[in-house]
């Protein structure tokens, strides 16, 4: 029992090893920001170059990071999805509109709708680097304690919205209300 | 005849001819062609962790190899940062701080990476013990079965 039993365990651990390894997409890259101090930043907006968007004053807010650029073809698709998710008022979404034509993208925004608080427009791509940006769209997740709580990358979808960004936005906001508020 | 008139090359001319003819095609084929520094020993270390940084758009490139805008722009940062006299090790740092152990095509030594490395030894001590102890067993029931079938 045991002479083909252990084997037969060994082959079966390498098999369920192996299967995990076909599901996962080699392309996804995990994100060393997880957990950490969301890089800070101040950028010119969009639509008022004079008016800086800076991150410091989102500090105690739940609030979702979204990186698009009007070149990038997973943003339109994800377009609607983000205004219909702006539309409910959960969280403020901050656009960085990336290595991008600004006035292009200010078009995009008239035409689609724009579900954006504010843009930061971010044309030379230094931002993006230091929040480990590699390929738009990406959209993250920071907490009222100002740490990066999730990663998405790919277009954001519904579902991907009410799975894994509405159940950390309700524990952070949960975390973050004053005892007995 | 026309052709007459073009000069003659020999067997070995033309082979050799080629043969340079591709060792300079090579350069062509660079994608960062501009010198980043004056200062070769700058321009040196800046080549070095070109080809150590993954473009991570490009997954199977480095930054030097790619012409991607985040190549270019990585190749940027490193630029910048060379020039503003930070180490080797500072510009992985800054790296890896951003887009994790992914980014580097040579693998920093963490404890994970050491098991990794180890793994193919450890590997194959396992399988040497118990080869051996299955080996011995064998011969050990072969003595048990007795002398005629140790025998054979």
């Amino acid at each position: 029992m045991l002479k083909f039993g252990v084997p037969l365990a060994l082959a079966a651990l390498l098999g369920v090893f192996l299967f995990v390894g076909l599901q996962r997409d080699p392309s996804y890259v995990p994100s060393p920001l997880i957990g950490k101090q969301a890089p800070q930043f101040k950028l010119p907006s969009l639509q008022d170059p004079s008016y800086p968007v800076d991150s410091q004053e989102l500090a105690g807010k739940t609030w979702v990071l979204n990186v698009w650029g009007t070149w990038c073809s997973g943003c339109r698709e994800e377009h609607e999805t983000l205004v219909a998710i702006a539309k409910t008022g959960t969280v403020p979404i901050i656009g960085l509109d990336w290595k991008d034509d600004s006035g292009a993208a200010q078009d995009w925004l008239r035409q689609l709708g724009n579900p954006y608080a504010v843009v930061a427009s971010d044309p030379e791509g230094r931002v993006a680097i230091d929040w480990g940006v590699y390929g738009a769209p990406e959209t993250f997740l920071i907490g009222p304690d100002g740490k990066v709580l999730f990663k998405h990358i790919a277009p954001m979808t519904l579902e991907v919205w009410t799975k894994e960004f509405l159940p950390r936005i309700q524990a952070a906001n949960a975390g973050a209300a004053p005892a007995g508020g | 005849m026309n052709y007459m008139t073009l000069p003659y090359f020999s067997r070995f001319a033309r082979t050799v001819l080629v043969a340079l003819l591709v060792v300079f095609a090579v350069p062509a084929l660079a994608i960062d062609t501009e010198r980043a520094f004056d200062d070769p020993a700058l321009q040196a270390r800046y080549e070095t962790i070109g080809r150590e940084l993954r473009c991570l758009v490009c997954q199977n490139q480095t930054i030097a190899d790619s012409n991607a805008t985040l190549a270019q722009d990585l190749r940027r940062e490193v630029r910048e940062m060379i020039a503003a006299g930070k180490t080797d090790d500072e510009i992985r740092t800054f790296m890896v701080d951003r887009y994790g152990d992914f980014v580097l095509y040579k693998p920093r030594m963490t404890p994970i990476n050491y098991l990794l490395w180890a793994a193919p030894v450890l590997l194959l001590l396992l399988g040497t013990f118990v080869g051996i102890r299955f080996i011995r067993k064998q011969a050990a029931q072969a003595d048990a079965d007795g002398p005629e079938a140790g025998q054979s």
